[in-house]
């Protein structure tokens, strides 16, 4: 059983939950940046939240299915036709023989997910079937879709899954901006708490070269002595970093796995997601939070996931 | 011997745990990061995701949701207390490799301008380049690469202003005191002296890594027909 590109789309990529356990040898994680999304995508087909789906980025891709399939959309907002009929979001459907699923205008969000019964099967590269495009590794081949891509489906692992099962959004996708919550830190005494304070007051702009690796954002520079000095180590994903351009960079799902530029701030994990689905000039503002503030809103993220039948 | 002397742990975000040492590049603190590293990865708790050493911090990425943090804190102020009094020999000492390069031309397009950069001639940045046995101190930037160190001062020439678009794969290059090689075609600012044909990753080999931490490393000056030869091997 398989899925044929017709066309690719802008940026389509084979995505799972990551390649955790290697960044101790420099491989990055990937994985989805909208990983609440990618989950909800596979929750309504019964797959694992881990399962690999598509990650479609600003333009869709146009696919065909040479067998039954079943297939659920979610993330940002598309027009989503499966030959003639609407595919409405959040929503399973199930794709005869030969039938084109096609992607068409996007209305909100960035990055949409295709989730189909059993998971996009290519192969495991160190536990994982994430696509990093800088190494070349896992998805087809370490790269984007192209026309003529036959990716295969997995067997359905027997959970029994329904056309018509829908459930409702976690979160509502960004328009043209966001305000998301981040931990300050580790380098707030490099910063100090006049920096730290326009940190929070800025309104940033998204950077037409923000990637899968980072979001670029422009706004007022941070003024930094030259002679920092950060030793090397390891950097989650979340922190925004300020090079010597001084501008920020929020590090994203494929980012190094180290850096030595000083950082102001980590974004809590249950505000990554949003951040994914932001594009070129949308506005992105940070509001500092608690750890503890950020686990409850991680817990009520997770809780909406697990309930969130319509 | 107390090696770690001072050192905090704090968490960075809300997934992730550090233990930072003094801000110094030296090796036997490296060498108790990497036992910490080691004894913390072993210790497999349930919802961490990924230890990771460098050259004086460990780090320890975790599933907020999944994850007993008290439990994970505890075992990095455990095994640093336990490394600041016993050094366990057999873990500070990688293996020893050598590493055929060939220096210059265009194989190592900024030897030329580290020559000028040092005051020397081409041979003798050579020459002092391949003297040193390097400590690979961490891995990361892509995957399989080594930070080595350190280079001697005399060489420690700075990155480049405007990276490159495309390092080939092998390159061997400086950045200040650090030396290292590009296990893929990607882009970088390092200075370019010279080219190995070996990889530093490779999928096909049963371990794809080809450096580690605490690994020593020589680089061993080869001609352009050597290199040639070894690459197509």
């Amino acid at each position: 059983m398989s899925v044929r590109v017709l066309r690719p789309g802008l940026f389509t990529t084979i995505q799972d939950s990551g390649r955790w356990g290697y960044q101790h040898v420099g491989v990055p994680v990937a994985g989805s940046m909208d990983t609440v999304s990618h989950r909800l995508a596979n929750a309504i087909v019964g797959n694992e939240a881990s399962a690999a789906t598509l990650e479609i980025t600003l333009v869709g891709p146009e696919l065909q299915c040479d067998r039954p399939t079943l297939f659920a959309v979610t993330g940002a907002e598309f027009n989503v036709r499966l030959d003639g009929a609407a595919v409405a979001a959040n929503t399973s459907y199930l794709a005869r023989a030969g039938q084109v699923i096609r992607f068409g205008r996007r209305w909100s969000g960035v990055r949409g997910y295709l989730a189909v019964e059993g998971g996009f099967d290519v192969p495991s590269v160190l536990g994982s079937r994430s696509t990093h495009v800088v190494s070349r590794m896992g998805g087809v081949k370490g790269r984007a879709l192209r026309t003529g891509d036959s990716i295969d489906v997995a067997m359905s692992t027997g959970r029994a899954v329904v056309e018509g099962t829908r459930r409702t959004s976690i979160f509502q996708m960004p328009t043209n901006g966001i305000r998301v919550r981040a931990i300050v830190g580790p380098h707030a005494e490099i910063f100090g708490p006049v920096r730290l304070r326009a940190f929070e007051r800025t309104r940033y702009r998204v950077a037409p070269e923000s990637d899968r690796m980072g979001y670029r954002l422009k706004g007022e520079r941070f003024s930094l002595s030259d002679d920092l000095n950060v030793i090397s180590s390891a950097v989650p994903i979340g922190s925004v970093q300020i090079p010597p351009d001084g501008l920020p960079i929020v590090l994203m799902a494929d980012h190094q796995t180290t850096g030595g530029y000083p950082r102001i701030a980590t974004v809590i994990s249950a505000d990554l997601p949003l951040v994914g689905q932001l594009k070129a000039s949308d506005w992105i503002e940070f509001e500092l939070c608690s750890p503890s503030e950020a686990v409850r809103a991680l817990i009520r993220q997770e809780r909406a996931l697990m309930t969130a039948n319509g | 011997m107390a090696l770690i002397d001072g050192w905090t742990l704090s968490r960075v975000g809300d997934a992730t745990l550090v233990v930072e040492c003094e801000q110094r590049i030296d090796p036997d603190l490296n060498a108790c990061i990497l036992q910490v590293a080691h004894a913390v990865r072993q210790r497999v708790r349930p919802g961490v995701l990924d230890v990771v050493e460098s050259y004086c911090a460990v780090t320890v990425h975790f599933d907020p949701l999944k994850t007993d943090t008290t439990a994970v804190a505890l075992d990095l102020e455990v095994e640093v207390a336990h490394a600041q009094v016993v050094v366990d020999e057999s873990q500070s000492f990688g293996r020893r490799l050598t590493v055929p390069v060939c220096y210059g031309g265009r194989h190592g397009p900024d030897l030329e301008a580290m020559a000028a950069f040092a005051a020397c001639s081409e041979a003798e940045v050579i020459a002092r380049h391949s003297g040193e046995v390097y400590r690979v101190y961490m891995l990361g930037f892509l995957p399989g690469f080594p930070y080595m160190g350190v280079v001697p001062p005399k060489l420690a020439m700075p990155r480049r202003l405007t990276p490159r678009l495309n390092v080939p794969i092998g390159s061997v290059g400086v950045a200040g005191q650090q030396t290292g090689v590009y296990p893929l075609t990607a882009p970088g600012g390092w200075q370019l002296i010279g080219r190995t044909p070996l990889l530093p990753f490779d999928l096909r080999r049963s371990d794809p890594f080809l450096f580690r931490g605490a690994d020593m490393v020589q680089f061993e000056p080869v001609g352009p027909e050597r290199f040639d030869e070894l690459a197509v091997d």
